[in-house]
């Protein structure tokens, strides 16, 4: 976002600027924010805010196990979402949890990010039979889903937060590499690039200073997008058993270890973490949705 | 056409054989069968003549070779856990898997085009503006959660309809097949519904899209003018034209059903190829697992070809050969 506004300062409004008029158009664009930054803070502030660390065994009370939501245990410690059979705090669980599903979402989003914009602009940028190659393999990692060749990946790899993190890269990567490609090559056409070229500028300059920033638009509405897709991939991973491992539990995994108990009725352990999982995801999208209306040159007057 | 369909053929065999090689590689590095397989209690002598039978102790390469020679005339191995041959062990699931695809599939269309030539005609009503809401909760709702909660709504509250299994089944020409009875179907219901979920948002945007692009053709205006009934106007003229994007992508996303049928299959314990997949990784079943992903990828060459031939054939502005850069 910074990226394209210290270009044209003397205009009376900056792109920056407008971008952010645009967004604060839409009033549920504004609440998804809000949630994004509710979930974002209290992942972050975790330590703090949690009413219980869930990690430290010394805390939990197998007493206090399987309590509903709202009840309180003998020390008077109120259970707000209640309590799985360990005595944990569902409450600090899905703050906990939630951390670790951030993780995974943000950073292999950035990481493929990474990857596609380097594969995507020399594919742009190069051309000829090296484009014709990058093209064919993303077309054909494309051509399978998402959970199938993430499952493959972590049959191999086997658990772990790093392992599911590489997945999700590995899963991620072809779809910058495509937009990135498509918007530099509508780019680099351009006249200011050919006036760059003009000017003798060294290759290096031209793509970094000049296409690059330009094809940035496109890919922060993609990746938006992206990172809610990680997550519930991720989720879903955990879930399968094949994520991330029992002691860095993520939502998916506290919505798995709940799945038994849904049974007998206790709706508690898997519906929270489940809920937790839907505002982040839902609120993501609705922030990527506005990005990507205020950010269409095509809805530009 | 022909070039095209040459190519395409070679192409795919690449993609195979690639993908096979990667995937024993792969397969190889993870974790020791012979742990999960021969009881701890068992003493040296055993454990060797169980490696020797798995064929466990020759090099990778060796075990590679082995294995595409198999591979090329139909014999994936032996499952470790079952026993019995891997590709006869997948392809016993197959059936349960594509008919639970299949009335996914249906079940998306017959929801998602009413609800979104629906919001198609009236964008701005209320009723158009909580569709489309609906479908961008569709869209982020996690499959497997959704299937927990129809389990615990309609299975566990309400007791209608049960929670996992595949009920009755009969047989034709010796498959099982469960949609045949009614209480097949009844099990069936749940996770049919819960694959369709992603669908159905997909179907809605779609005709959504559609409709509002071809309601405002000329045709549309004529028919109107002619005085035919708005019935006849939806169902004939609107619906025949939303129904060429509609019917590629589902095309083009069967194959994601199936993949996807993994984690629903899970959910309800549906006796499907996708819960195969997850008890063989669990295991460390790798022929299984090699079996598995093969007889998908084909799987995928062969949907992803016939969708390709159907579209040049229902659009005559789609040329292939030449156009494919």
């Amino acid at each position: 976002m910074t990226a394209a506004a210290p270009a044209s300062a003397p205009k009376v409004q900056t792109p920056l600027k407008r971008f952010v008029v645009e967004f604060f158009d839409s009033r549920v664009a504004v609440l998804g924010l809000g949630l994004l930054v509710l979930v974002v803070s209290s992942a972050l502030l975790a330590p703090w805010i949690a009413p219980q660390d869930p990690y430290d065994l010394s805390k939990l009370d197998i007493m206090s196990g399987m309590l509903p939501p709202g009840s309180a245990d003998m020390d008077g410690n109120v259970f707000w979402l209640g309590s799985d059979e360990q005595g944990r705090d569902l409450l600090s669980a899905i703050i906990y949890g939630l951390r670790t599903s951030l993780l995974v979402g943000f950073s292999s989003t950035a990481m493929a990010l990474a990857i596609g914009l380097i594969v995507g602009m020399i594919a742009a940028y190069v051309g000829g039979s090296t484009d014709a190659t990058i093209m064919r393999l993303v077309d054909i990692q494309l051509s399978f889903p998402a959970i199938l060749i993430a499952l493959i990946l972590l049959a191999v790899l086997g658990k772990g937060v790093d392992k599911v993190i590489i997945a999700l890269t590995a899963v991620q990567w072809a779809y910058y590499a495509r937009t990135v490609r498509s918007a530099a090559l509508v780019e680099r056409r351009k006249e200011y690039v050919e006036a760059a070229q003009c000017l003798a500028l060294p290759k290096q300059r031209v793509v970094l200073h000049h296409l690059l920033p330009n094809c940035l638009p496109p890919l922060i509405v993609v990746a938006t997008v992206q990172v809610a897709h990680a997550i519930t991939l991720e989720a879903t991973l955990s879930f399968l058993g094949v994520g991330v491992p029992v002691t860095q539990p993520s939502l998916g995994m506290l919505i798995a270890s709940g799945f038994d108990y849904m049974l007998s009725g206790e709706f508690w352990v898997s519906v929270f973490p489940g809920l937790a999982l839907l505002i982040t995801v839902v609120s993501i999208n609705l922030v990527g949705d506005q990005m990507r209306d205020v950010l269409n040159p095509r809805l530009q007057h | 056409m022909l070039v095209f369909l040459i190519r395409r053929i070679a192409q795919s065999a690449i993609v195979v054989a690639i993908m096979s090689v990667l995937v024993f590689t792969g397969i190889f590095a993870i974790g020791n069968p012979i742990d999960v397989l021969i009881s701890p209690e068992a003493d040296e002598l055993e454990r060797a003549a169980a490696i020797a039978r798995l064929g466990l102790d020759r090099p990778l390469h060796e075990q590679f070779f082995a294995f595409a020679g198999n591979a090329l005339s139909g014999d994936l191995g032996i499952s470790f856990v079952h026993g019995v041959p891997a590709v006869e062990l997948v392809l016993e699931r197959f059936p349960a898997t594509l008919e639970l695809a299949l009335l996914a599939m249906i079940i998306a269309v017959l929801i998602g085009i009413p609800l979104g030539i629906w919001a198609g005609l009236r964008p701005d009503s209320p009723a158009g503006r909580i569709i489309m809401a609906g479908s961008i909760l569709g869209f982020s709702l996690p499959t497997f959660w959704v299937g927990m909660l129809l389990i615990m709504a309609f299975a566990v509250s309400l007791g209608w309809l049960p929670a996992s299994g595949r009920g009755e089944t009969v047989d034709v020409f010796g498959i099982p097949f469960s949609f045949l009875t009614a209480d097949g179907l009844k099990h069936m219901l749940l996770p049919a519904l819960n694959l369709a979920l992603f669908k159905v948002s997909l179907v809605i945007r779609l005709a959504r899209a559609g409709t509002r692009e071809v309601a405002l053709q000329d045709y549309v205006r004529f028919a109107r003018a002619k005085g035919l009934s708005p019935a006849r106007i939806v169902g004939v003229h609107i619906l025949k034209n939303i129904m060429i994007p509609v019917v590629t992508v589902l095309g083009l996303e069967f194959g994601s059903v199936i993949a996807f049928s993994v984690v629903t299959e899970s959910v309800f314990a549906w006796p499907g190829m996708g819960k195969l997949l997850i008890d063989s990784i669990l295991l460390l079943d790798r022929p299984v697992v090699v079996a598995y992903l093969l007889v998908t990828v084909l799987l995928f060459i062969v949907i992803n070809l016939v969708v390709d031939v159907l579209y040049s054939l229902l659009d005559p502005r789609i040329r292939l050969g030449g156009a494919k850069a």
